[in-house]
């Protein structure tokens, strides 16, 4: 390294160490932390005493750890793919040559910009059994009413069909992606005779592959850590069809004050998004088109 | 020369970013030198103001102490953060359905001490509202208001059924009768009005058995009741009113009312529902949005094998000292304060509540806004008045039986039966209270020792 290197790599060092002293204090710490806690009973009052795995034990064990474990994935099972293709529409919708296309694309995100508790207040009003407008569509077309967040049977499908409605960032990544497809792809494509549809297959989608490919690894993580939107429209009910992972987690941590159990939850979920996060990265490595390579 | 730009760099961005935390109120003396307290009160709207007054009259009333008074949501999760953090507010304003595992896990400063020394003493209160705020004979904070539940009916709903509105109904088979002569059906088949649906609001869903003999916790704390006789019959008669009734169709009354608490909206003050179990404070809500609806309250109904006097849920807000206050003796000034006969009948008139201290003053019941206020106190003395069972896995053990109640009021009968999702509950939630207990027994002797000497 040469004199000027070795500067340049002071100041750099220099400009960053409030990052680095927050990212070990605020992120490294607690988390290392947590992992020991994980193995302790520990109620934040109280001085932790170590247990060894026994709160891994217990979790084994615990009927409702299972509940809210089968609620997180039934509801990532659905949310997620629905999540994905209604996005990638949206984006090929807006992508389009059309009038106001400015007004549409902003109508689409706006949603995204209302805090995520007045949008499940919203949607209590939505979902409503009496007055709510989904139940007044349904009942044109002849169906219902039905109780959307009252019936176990229904409260998932309605808290998905409630995250459908905030898909204007992975859309906007979307649009990005689709900007960036060469227009001399389409022309050579056209001069072939390619229909609409079959430039969409074999243009489009392959060349906003990585795009997919990491809003499918965002919207993986953000569904299973899933929280806001049922912990005000449902609190986990009726009879735990909505209890999911991260409110079991929260009630563990701060209602019953078993921290120590919490944080074992805790590491378990990281640990399941991470071997989840991987093997969607094996497994569509191989679907993914990458322009620069 | 050697460059000493980047480490000047680095100490000015920590210094900077250090001084973000260094603690607001490190200084806790006011400019013209009083000890200045922070007071965190959960209550927002007509409470707020109500308590806010007479912590302005504290402050005019001497020169020593300032009480800062701040209205915060989620006091709970708040007050056990700061406290662990090792900062918390002087006084807080609790819940004593709350109280039971803070105390144990030594959030809350006990104030027996502090109370023998002023003369202050548990006998000056009503036995059932002291009593919310005791837990294993140490007491952990001190009344600000009292609360009791009271069944709510409109009077226009008796009479458009035949009934007489003087003559509230006063066991529950007549109740039921009751509720049965007040619901309608429409034209289109469904519920347009009812009689009582017994999950509305749901904020007492699992206490139906105090209207029933029932006990949550054995005497002794170590074992729990919930699945009881006495309580398996409260909860068959919840769920009769799925049963007895079109169930679906309850259903789907019920949960369009959901969450429409205070507004005019609500089940009872829209005059869809005509009979309610609701607190003391109901009639504020009524006054706010009933439309000028005729009302009135007397003692919800029990069974009529129950004797002894009418049944009631008591809770209480109170006011307490976190563990780790810098300034206990002020803060314990304050409390006293609010718990002289003045003060906290003037409290009590402002949030229409009544007196949790035995003696009233002549002219409190004649000055309050609650025509009902004599009744819900002497609820508040009745035997039959219960507290929510003091075991520090309380708040796990109500959310579980609210789960089963939510289970039965969506399970056909022949799918799952009452005792069942009853037994459940207790073989879930008996050896969380067993190891708690086995943990006292450990360090109980220690603990009580610690107490005693703070």
């Amino acid at each position: 390294m040469t004199g000027e290197e070795k500067r340049a790599l002071k100041y750099g060092m220099a400009f960053i160490s409030p990052w680095i002293v927050g990212f070990a204090s605020f992120l490294l710490l607690p988390m290392v932390l947590s992992l020991y806690y994980s193995f302790c009973d520990y109620s934040v009052l109280n001085p932790p005493a170590f247990l060894g795995g026994q709160n891994y034990q217990e979790l084994v064990h615990d009927e409702v750890f299972w509940v809210s474990l089968y609620n997180t994935f039934y509801f990532a099972l659905f949310a997620l793919p629905l999540g994905t293709l209604t996005a990638l529409f949206l984006a090929l919708l807006l992508n389009s040559n059309i009038r106001f296309l400015g007004f549409f694309r902003t109508v689409f995100f706006l949603p995204s910009l209302v805090p995520l508790v007045a949008l499940a207040i919203l949607w209590q009003d939505i979902l409503h059994t009496e007055y709510g407008i989904v139940n007044e569509l349904l009942g044109v077309i002849g169906l219902g009413p039905f109780d959307w967040l009252g019936d176990p049977a229904l409260a998932k499908p309605g808290l998905v069909l409630t995250t459908m409605w905030i898909v204007g960032n992975p859309v906007v990544i979307y649009l990005a992606g689709l900007q960036d497809v060469p227009r001399a792809l389409y022309e050579a494509a056209r001069i072939d005779g390619a229909t609409k549809m079959q430039e969409t297959a074999y243009i489009t989608l392959p060349m906003i592959s990585p795009v997919i490919y990491f809003n499918l690894i965002m919207g993986c993580i953000g569904v299973l850590q899933i929280f806001a939107l049922p912990y005000v429209m449902t609190g986990g009910g009726p009879a735990r069809s909505t209890l999911f992972y991260s409110m079991y987690l929260f009630d563990q941590a701060f209602a019953y004050l078993n921290m120590g159990y919490a944080c074992a939850m805790a590491w378990i979920l990281f640990g399941m998004i991470a071997v989840l996060t991987y093997s969607a990265h094996l497994l569509t490595n191989r679907f993914v088109v990458y322009g620069g390579s | 020369m050697k460059d000493y730009t980047p480490y000047i760099i680095v100490a000015i961005l920590i210094l900077g970013i250090s001084a973000l935390f260094i603690p607001r109120d490190l200084d806790d003396m006011t400019d013209d030198g009083r000890v200045k307290i922070r007071y965190w009160e959960k209550w927002t709207g007509f409470e707020k103001d109500a308590m806010e007054a007479i912590v302005d009259k504290y402050n005019a009333s001497q020169d020593k102490v300032y009480v800062e008074f701040i209205s915060t949501s989620q006091i709970d999760r708040k007050l056990l953060l700061a406290t662990a953090g090792g900062n918390p507010p002087d006084i807080a304003g609790f819940w004593s359905h709350a109280m039971v595992s803070y105390a144990e896990k030594g959030v809350l400063y006990p104030l027996d001490s502090l109370m023998e020394r002023d003369g202050l003493s548990r006998d000056d209160y009503v036995p059932s509202i002291i009593n919310t705020c005791v837990y294993r004979d140490f007491v952990w904070g001190l009344p600000a208001t009292p609360a009791t539940v009271a069944l709510h009916y409109n009077k226009d709903s008796f009479r458009e059924a035949g009934l007489d509105p003087e003559k509230p109904p006063t066991t529950i088979e007549e109740f039921d009768r009751y509720a049965r002569l007040m619901t309608k059906v429409g034209e289109d088949g469904n519920y347009t009005h009812m009689g009582f649906v017994p999950n509305d609001p749901g904020w007492w869903d699992q206490f139906w058995g105090v209207w029933f003999g029932a006990k949550l916790l054995s005497d002794d704390g170590k074992e729990l009741l919930c699945n009881s006789p006495e309580n398996v019959r409260a909860f068959e008669w919840y769920r009769s009113y799925v049963t007895n009734y079109d169930s679906e169709k309850v259903r789907f009354f019920s949960s369009a009312h959901r969450g429409q608490f205070a507004s005019s909206s609500n089940s009872f003050m829209s005059g869809r529902v005509a009979m309610k179990q609701q607190g003391v404070w109901m009639a504020n809500f009524i006054e706010k949005f009933g439309d000028g609806m005729d009302w009135a309250a007397a003692p919800f109904p029990s069974a009529s094998y129950v004797t002894g006097g009418p049944a009631t849920i008591v809770e209480t807000d109170m006011l307490v000292i976190p563990r780790g206050s810098r300034h206990v003796e002020e803060a314990w000034d304050f409390i006293k304060f609010v718990q002289k006969q003045e003060n906290i009948e003037e409290l009590c008139l402002l949030q229409k509540k009544f007196s949790p201290r035995k003696e009233v003053s002549e002219g409190f019941y004649e000055k309050h806004p609650n025509p009902y206020i004599r009744m819900f106190r002497a609820l508040a003395e009745s035997p039959n008045a219960q507290a929510v069972p003091k075991t520090p896995v309380w708040i796990e053990y109500r959310d579980e039986l609210g789960v089963a109640q939510e289970r039965l009021w969506v399970t056909p009968p022949d799918k799952l039966s009452v005792k069942d999702a009853l037994d459940r509950v207790k073989e879930r939630m008996q050896p969380k209270l067993d190891l708690m207990n086995e943990r006292w027994e450990a360090i109980g002797q220690q603990r009580l020792e610690e107490w005693s000497n703070l």
